[in-house]
């Protein structure tokens, strides 16, 4: 991975912006010890790690404000951090940056049942703001696979979805305001717990901008009333071709269900070794499909998928008829992450194709992995066509890393030829930022690059993501 | 003035490039349906986008549909309808309200960012947009997002372009995630209930697990009673239960009729379009607040301004008429909104009132600069729609 060369004059201040930040945050809200620092020299994306110069640690939004000031006068770069969960290297620091976590600021500031809304600071995490509205009836609907540790700022920063967005749309679709520390540090509020833009729609523009235009440090969200019940279906088919087809055709009877995921052979069998949740063994894919409301809703709509389902030859059909059942059904979904680790190291995949291309997306999937030597398994989210392979390898095989990055390379190529996209909720980050040109025309990128110009006109913030270095090079030289 | 109506997005950009090295500031239009929105455009020619015009492509499977921009929002409903889906925000037709004529295209209602009634549940036009090409004040053809729902591919220059009125670039292309109709969709209707009563009723209705999505109040008028409005859809079975279980939930508030058919399209279609509005003078003013926050703001403007209201969105959502005199009503509008949080924004008035008065919720100075510096670095000459969202 290619990264800038670290910028002299930001290396030779480092001393006097220790300094500083100590005076700013305390000397525990500052982190600058060679050994401490290893545990921010990467996020997920743990193939590639390099030690910030200091991590700043604010605990309200005045100070993150201090922070991005006294960075900001020393020609510092900022890499913002939340959890530090990014799949896509979104906070991989550079050598000269300062990391600046928001995991200090985890309150609760407002909860509002009448008006549907909760007001958090960005630290906290995506399933700690279910749980501290779950008991009164609400729910917070993006649920990315990592909401047990990842951060609401890093759920905006990456626009991040998760299993029930066929139903409830994505972060963007539930964020309603947010408090931001811009590049020059200035405090400024958007949006809040009435709905829509008073002018241009800003808030949409940085949900979803890695952290480039600014510091996230409190957000307003959209809760909603948690549904009566939800049961699953699991069927199994005798090719992915045809799974698909039966996931279009629920999409067009008129049932939205809540989640429909896909699993195919290879990952039915490794979860099935590593969790035991009674899976067919004999289909080609299987699927998951849920769906809300109260009994009798259920009913209704398990009624009307089951009988789509059956014109497509199902080979099992498992309707849950209890608590337990459906927790057995989404056992080996929930363990499919973990039962790939088993079968070794592994490069998570995060392509959205139409759904209508997914049996061809498969089958060229299956040839191109015959074709490297390397195990691809698909576990992914079928109703929006949001795809995870998974690219099994051997880390510790000389050439393996390069030869499985350039098979994902090939698979999300192949996403952006059939009409889809390289991303689908993870984000650009480092991972997949030499292909966004595969993606986008150079105008396309350029008409982005200006909104970057406009928030942060030196380009201080997350240095080196998104945009292909060699087209972003004479912006992040000019400062 | 000369309207250039160009048949493809390469012609538009032709004459945009063109326009932007003579410096010719340009009124964007598609059907014309929503000139009068935003303030009066200073501009020596006038783009039309209802030659670019046409289904681009179409997946019912896929909940999926790109169109070109000058395309007839009929055309679009009609399409999407033949095959039992619709576009998820209800979008408003302008036409009554403003007394304008033409057929809105759907380009139009994506610059203008029109959402209907059912904002609150299924989002916003920005919500259901997933892609967009355009073509910016230099004459350059961008595209952003794609064809597909869940796309975190750079920055999401989507939204920005809703609701930007062609000052940012001139759609050419729009992609949406639709979805179904529902079997069976009904109204349960409230009588006799003062705002702050109804407000409740909203809220216990929207709080409640049955994706209510229509939540509107019409106040007493004329001796006609106050009737609180709320909307439920699924399926044939869904819809009966949502029914039932919300009128137990709505029982503190009274007995709920029910509404069904055409009857019901109409009471919707009515809330959509500000209906109530409609063939009387005045100004009309819409306010996006927080639900709970709107009848007291409605209260203080009746008495304040002579206002006239209506309540959408559970609330959040208040529409007022009142006498165009002074400044119609601005400052004591904008008094509320700043003291409560949430922006105002002038409908209709006549467009030596849109020139004199700030159309739309002023911004504080940082995210007023952050607006002037997208609007010059999208179009640096300035001819893109000059003036109509600020002066």
């Amino acid at each position: 991975m290619e990264m800038p060369q670290p910028d002299a004059r930001a290396l030779a201040a480092r001393e006097l912006l220790l300094r500083r930040l100590t005076e700013a945050l305390g000397a525990d809200g500052v982190i600058s010890a060679a050994e401490e620092l290893i545990a921010y020299e990467c996020d997920a994306l743990t193939a590639y790690r390099c030690p910030p110069m200091a991590v700043a640690l604010p605990r309200t939004t005045r100070e993150v404000a201090e922070t991005v000031r006294i960075c900001a006068s020393l020609g510092v770069p900022i890499v913002p951090r939340g959890a530090g969960t990014s799949l896509a290297g979104g906070s991989l620091p550079t050598a000269d940056s300062v990391i600046l976590g928001v995991a200090r600021m985890n309150r609760v500031l407002e909860v509002d049942y009448p008006n549907r809304v909760i007001r958090v600071q960005t630290g906290m995490t995506n399933l700690a703001v279910t749980g501290a509205v779950q008991g009164d009836g609400f729910f917070y609907a993006p649920d990315p696979s990592s909401q047990l540790a990842c951060a609401i700022a890093g759920n905006i920063a990456m626009n991040s979805g998760g299993a029930h967005c066929l139903k409830y749309g994505v972060t963007t679709n539930n964020l309603m305001g947010v408090t931001m520390v811009t590049a020059e540090g200035e405090v400024v509020e958007i949006g809040g717990a009435h709905l829509d833009p008073a002018g241009y729609d800003l808030l949409g523009l940085i949900c979803g901008s890695e952290g480039q235009l600014g510091i996230v440090t409190e957000a307003t969200l959209r809760i909603l009333a948690t549904p009566e019940g939800a049961r699953p279906v699991l069927m199994g088919f005798a090719s992915s071709e045809v799974a698909g087809a039966c996931v279009a055709d629920i999409i067009r009877s008129g049932v939205i269900p809540v989640a429909i995921e896909f699993m195919d052979r290879p990952c039915i069998h490794a979860t099935e070794a590593h969790a035991k949740a009674g899976y067919p063994l004999d289909v080609e894919a299987l699927l998951i499909v849920e769906v809300e409301g109260s009994d009798a809703e259920i009913e209704a709509q398990l009624a009307t998928i089951k009988e789509i389902a059956g014109r497509h030859s199902p080979m099992v059909m498992r309707e849950s008829t209890s608590e337990a059942e459906s927790k057995a059904i989404w056992l080996g979904r929930k363990a499919a992450f973990g039962a790939m680790g088993q079968l070794g190291d592994y490069i998570c995949l995060d392509g959205t194709v139409p759904v209508g291309t997914l049996p061809e997306v498969l089958r060229r999937t299956a040839e191109l992995s015959a074709q490297y030597g390397l195990e691809v398994a698909n576990v992914f989210h079928a109703g929006d066509g949001n795809l995870h392979p998974l690219i099994i390898f051997n880390a510790n095989a000389p050439g393996e890393l390069e030869k499985a990055e350039a098979l994902g390379a090939d698979l999300l190529r192949l996403c952006v030829d059939v009409g889809g996209c390289l991303t689908g909720e993870h984000g650009v980050g480092v991972e997949k930022r030499d292909l966004m040109l595969h993606q986008y025309r150079p105008a396309d990128l350029e008409q982005q690059m200006a909104v970057k110009d406009v928030f942060d006109p030196r380009w201080m913030l997350n240095p080196a993501k998104v945009f292909p270095l060699a087209i972003s090079e004479s912006r992040r030289t000019a400062a | 003035m000369t309207t250039l109506t160009p048949a493809t997005e390469a012609e538009l950009c032709e004459a945009i490039a063109g326009s932007a090295a003579a410096r010719t500031p340009l009124e964007i239009a598609g059907g014309g349906t929503r000139r009068a929105l935003g303030r009066p455009v200073q501009a020596e020619a006038a783009v039309s986008t209802a030659a670019i015009s046409g289904i681009r492509l179409y997946e019912p499977g896929a909940l999926t549909l790109v169109v070109a921009a000058g395309t007839p929002l009929a055309e679009v409903e009609a399409a999407l309808a033949a095959e039992g889906q619709r576009l998820p925000f209800e979008p408003m037709d302008h036409r009554a309200l403003l007394g304008s004529t033409g057929e809105p295209t759907i380009g139009g209602a994506v610059a203008c960012g029109v959402s209907g009634p059912r904002r609150i549940q299924a989002g916003a036009c920005r919500d259901s947009m997933i892609g967009v090409r355009f073509v910016n004040g230099r004459g350059e053809a961008v595209a952003n997002g794609g064809r597909v729902m869940k796309n975190v591919t750079g920055y999401d220059l989507v939204k920005l372009m809703a609701g930007s009125y062609g000052t940012l670039g001139v759609l050419t292309e729009v992609a949406f995630k639709v979805l179904p109709r529902p079997e069976r969709a009904l109204t349960l209707v409230l009588e006799g209930l003062e705002d702050a009563r109804a407000a409740a009723a909203l809220s216990a209705a929207v709080t409640a697990p049955f994706d209510v999505n229509g939540a509107a109040h019409l106040p007493a008028r004329n001796g006609t009673p106050a009737r609180t409005l709320l909307r439920v859809e699924g399926l044939e079975a869904q819809a009966e239960y949502r029914a039932t279980s919300l009128a137990r939930v709505l029982a503190p508030f009274g007995e709920a009729g029910r509404v069904e058919g055409e009857a019901h399209e109409a009471l919707w279609r009515d809330i959509r379009d500000a209906a109530r509005f409609k063939g009387r003078d005045g100004a009309v003013w819409r306010l996006s607040l927080r639900p709970s926050d709107a009848p007291g703001a409605v209260a203080r403007l009746r008495t304040a301004l002579g206002a006239d209201a209506f309540y959408d969105w559970a609330g959040g959502l208040v529409w007022l008429c009142l006498p165009e005199t002074g400044d119609a009503g601005a400052s004591a509008i904008r008094a509320e909104t700043a003291r409560l949080g949430g922006h105002a924004t002038l409908i209709r008035a006549s467009a030596a009132t849109r020139a004199a008065v700030e159309v739309f919720e002023p911004e504080p100075a940082p995210l007023a600069s952050i607006s002037a510096g997208l609007r010059a670095k999208f179009d640096p000459a300035g001819i893109l729609n000059p003036g109509r969202m600020r002066a």
